[in-house]
């Protein structure tokens, strides 16, 4: 009996954290969409532009980077297994290997964008007026919608090295891991979202 | 006192949705290749849609969280296909 008078319980409710993330990522995704609307409607107004907009993209540079994401989706998946099975070395490298990915998506993304730039192809450039609206719709909902991502993955990655030295100073551990496990549900809204960018951006003409 | 509501999904597990996951990704680049037109945008979309599917039920746990949040996801996805429907609507008719 005594043993349950000492025991002091510690106010915490990783359920209604969980909900709390899953209503930002609400946010994130309404945000995301309403841009895809406007996407879908000025595609639908400006068809050939956008066509010959798509093809300036590199199709190579997108699926690697599709590839990236979803593997460091898959490893901070992963560390949340680890963590959970007491496993800290393991989460810690799977960690490790999520943002070793995030980092090699940002370099791609600046080669891409860097890309975008020299051929002239950006919001304001001396070319854009020449070309039409619905290549300058294009491109400023390009630079606009993957901008906001790369942003996002900052973000995540930013909630990410947090979680790293918390696991590491055992502040998330197999008893408490609701950090860990929202910071990994806000990793996977990122790679949610260039799901879908991926396509429309990349594929579709 | 933790509550988590554990369910640990084995390292097994998300290797394989990850193979799922990259084999859907070539799908769509192979099948975007050959210039479908309307048909390709559906295609490109539905693939999409069951990549997020298996992002949203495996990695982020959601096929063993409570009906009460399972329900909100799906409700948000709703919200968001009636507003494209509405103002597709409201573009074709105007």
């Amino acid at each position: 009996m005594s043993e349950m008078i000492t025991h002091v319980e510690e106010h915490r409710d990783d359920e209604a954290s969980k909900l709390g993330m899953w209503l930002f990522i609400f946010t994130e995704l309404l945000l995301f969409g309403g841009l895809f609307l406007v996407y879908s409607i000025f595609r639908a107004e400006y068809p050939l532009a956008f066509h010959e907009s798509s093809l300036e993209l590199s199709v190579t540079i997108g699926a690697i980077n599709t590839i990236v994401l979803l593997f460091s989706s898959m490893t901070i998946a992963m560390a949340l297994t680890a963590i959970q099975k007491n496993d800290q070395k393991r989460a810690l490298i799977f960690i490790g290997i999520t943002l070793f990915c995030a980092a090699i998506f940002l370099v791609n993304k600046y080669f891409e964008w860097g890309h975008k730039f020299e051929m002239k192809l950006y919001p304001g450039s001396p070319l854009m007026p020449l070309l039409g609206r619905g290549y300058l719709l294009y491109f400023s909902l390009y630079f606009f919608m993957t901008g906001l991502h790369a942003l996002h993955i900052i973000i995540g990655m930013t909630l990410l090295v947090v979680c790293y030295f918390k696991v590491k100073s055992k502040n998330i551990n197999s008893k408490d891991y609701v950090l860990l496990e929202n910071g990994a549900l806000y990793w996977h809204l990122v790679d949610l979202i260039w799901i879908f960018l991926f396509p429309l951006m990349y594929l579709i003409s | 006192m933790a509550n988590n509501t554990t369910h640990t999904t084995e390292y097994r597990v998300l290797a394989k949705i990850l193979l799922v996951l990259m084999f859907l990704t070539f799908l769509t680049i192979s099948i975007t290749s050959f210039h479908l037109g309307a048909f390709t945008v559906t295609v490109a979309l539905l693939i999409a849609g069951v990549k997020g599917f298996l992002v949203l039920s495996y990695f982020m746990h959601l096929k063993y969280e409570s009906l009460l949040l399972r329900i909100l996801v799906g409700m948000v996805f709703v919200l968001f296909i009636v507003i494209v429907l509405i103002t597709f609507i409201d573009y074709a008719y105007r």
